[in-house]
């Protein structure tokens, strides 16, 4: 019964499937990267819809080309690269809170004030005494 | 967790090195690949009662752990697209502090990258004496910050305890 499927047919119409997806998804990403109000909304777009997009496409690579090596590569490349990109993520927002970048007019911010304000009070010590300096 | 860790391993190299250098009966695909390593590590797992017992009962809720995270990508991405696609915007950004209940670095590690990856949140920081989560996110609805910080404590946390307690 197995000889009958044509296998080749099936792995490329699951492997187009994936990819159309994948790259649609980065497609919208990008998009939300140009028209989205203030920075961290447009980072949340950008670095999330990457991640998952590239994920799509790389699966979609892997089971076209239907060897073991690449479904290894594939795996690490896919494992690492959720591994680190929520990091770079959280780093670039971490120093942009650090360098004041401004909050869309309409973010609620009520939780966050004490934070801000310990962090902006504690930047501008740091600006002062390297003024010193 | 290093129990898994390891399981996994021979799992994966265990269905890699069936298919390139063994004889295998099954023609070569991904899935195949799947179902060979997924078998190796269900025969690893019926042993584990002998030597590592609650092993035995974590592997299911990790299970569970990982569908729900990928169910909630998916549809977090979803929204954003959708908002991203329509001229208005949908979205009420907010900054909430989430108190937490985990305690060690791995914990608050896994945490912050899982929040991270979802789409629509992003973790800031965490407060010096390790109580609070910093984290912007979009949709709020009706300025209803503690149905946003339920949803965290009793999405992603409370199974994330389950499974390192």
């Amino acid at each position: 019964m197995l000889d009958n499927i044509n296998f080749l047919l099936i792995r490329e119409i699951v492997s187009s499937v994936l990819i159309i997806i994948g790259v649609v998804f980065m497609t919208i990403s990008t998009i939300g990267l140009l028209r989205f109000p203030d920075f961290y909304i447009r980072m949340s777009a950008i670095t999330k819809g990457a991640t998952l997009g590239l994920g799509l496409i790389l699966t979609g690579m892997g089971i076209y080309f239907n060897e073991p090596d690449m479904f290894l590569k594939v795996m690490l490349i896919i494992g690492f690269t959720f591994l680190t990109s929520p990091v770079a993520a959280h780093v670039i927002g971490r120093t942009a809170v650090r360098n004041k970048i401004p909050f869309w007019e309409r973010t609620n911010l009520e939780e966050f004030k004490d934070y801000l304000h310990k962090e902006h009070s504690a930047h501008r010590d740091h600006e002062r005494d390297n003024k010193q300096v | 967790m290093k129990t898994f860790i390891i399981h996994f391993l021979i799992a994966f190299i265990g269905s890699y090195l069936y298919f390139k250098y063994g004889d295998p009966m099954l023609p070569y695909n991904a899935f195949w690949a799947v179902v060979v390593a997924v078998f190796i590590m269900f025969v690893l797992w019926l042993t584990t009662p002998f030597y590592h017992r609650t092993y035995f009962h974590k592997l299911p809720r990790a299970l569970n752990f990982i569908a729900y995270f990928l169910k909630e990508l998916v549809v977090a991405n979803l929204r954003v697209a959708y908002d991203i696609l329509t001229p208005n915007y949908r979205m009420k950004p907010a900054v909430v502090a989430v108190p937490l209940s985990v305690t060690t670095d791995l914990e608050i590690t896994l945490l912050a990258n899982i929040i991270t990856l979802t789409p629509g949140s992003l973790m800031i920081d965490i407060s010096a004496d390790r109580k609070l989560l910093y984290m912007h996110t979009l949709y709020v609805k009706d300025n209803d910050l503690e149905s946003v910080k339920y949803h965290i404590k009793h999405g992603f946390e409370r199974r994330l305890m389950q499974l390192t307690r």
